[in-house]
């Protein structure tokens, strides 16, 4: 795969933040041409794994969260969100749907939301030193190439 | 996210807009419990038309007041949902058990 474009963000775990990357990921994706159902996907995306690094992966403190943004020829998304946080036990459990550590506020649907609406979803966590998710999503680019 | 709500007879309508996410859930979730505890409405629909964006952390809110309302012997459905949110609410599975109605 040809890499075309690539661009990366941090910033700390605050939830103010959640608007912003999913925004920002949106503004720098959208030099591929596609669909707002596809760009919708891919913000819903972000959003979710954006969300767990505040939630789950700083749970009392603040910390950084890393965002990568790469395109590649074709139309192909690839996201990369990763956090130095408390990591996951045990991650094929935690990406069943419903799974959830957050109680109430939380429904336990943010890795199914991502898997469905991404073509592949991987997660790299280790307990104690944090998780990376990395996910690509494939767009039906309508006309020309990403210049 | 701004929230409006008004009641007409037994049914109350709550008008969400804005972008539904983590850091607009944590406080609305509260703001609608405790109306519902005051109002004690029959029925309470969600309206959710202007909603821009919604995440997981919407699914959460739904449910909660979906419950509680059952508590409360009445009934909550959502109408006018988007097409961004509604995809995040197909994906959760969420309509087996509640009335979801899409923006038309
Ligand atoms: N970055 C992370 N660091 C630590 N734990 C995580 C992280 N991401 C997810 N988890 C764990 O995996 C579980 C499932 O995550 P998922 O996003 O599917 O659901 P949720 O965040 O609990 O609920 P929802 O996303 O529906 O609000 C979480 O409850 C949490 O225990
Ligand atoms: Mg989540």
């Amino acid at each position: 795969m040809k890499e075309i474009n690539t661009m990366s963000i941090q910033f700390p775990s605050k939830s103010s933040n959640e608007a912003f990357a999913r925004g920002a990921v949106a503004c720098f994706v959208s030099q591929l041409d596609m669909t707002l159902t596809e760009l919708g996907d891919i913000k819903t995306a972000v959003s979710e794994a954006v969300t767990n690094c505040i939630v789950h992966a700083y749970p009392d403190s603040i910390g950084t969260v890393y965002l990568r943004a790469k395109l590649f020829e074709g139309g192909i998304v690839e996201i990369t969100v990763r956090d130095k946080g408390r990591g996951i036990e045990d991650v094929e459990r935690a990406r069943e749907p419903l799974f959830t550590t957050g109680g109430e506020d939380r429904s336990g649907m943010g890795f199914t939301i991502m898997e469905s609406f991404m073509d592949t979803l991987k997660v790299r966590s280790k307990l104690g030193s944090g998780t990376t998710v990395t996910m690509r999503r494939r767009v039906d680019r309508r006309t020309g190439s990403g210049k | 996210m701004k929230i409006s709500i008004t009641e007409k007879g037994p049914k109350m309508y709550i008008y969400l807009s804005g972008d539904l996410d983590h850091h607009e859930a944590k406080g609305l979730v509260r703001q609608i419990l405790d109306r519902l505890d005051t109002s004690m409405p029959r029925d309470c629909i969600l309206d959710m038309s202007q909603v821009k964006f919604m995440d997981s952390s919407g699914i959460a809110v739904i449910l909660r007041a979906h419950k509680h309302m059952r508590e409360l012997g009445g009934r909550l459905w959502v109408e006018n949902v988007p097409s961004q949110p509604m995809r995040v609410l197909d994906a959760s599975g969420i309509d087996r058990l509640i009335t979801i109605s899409s923006l038309s």
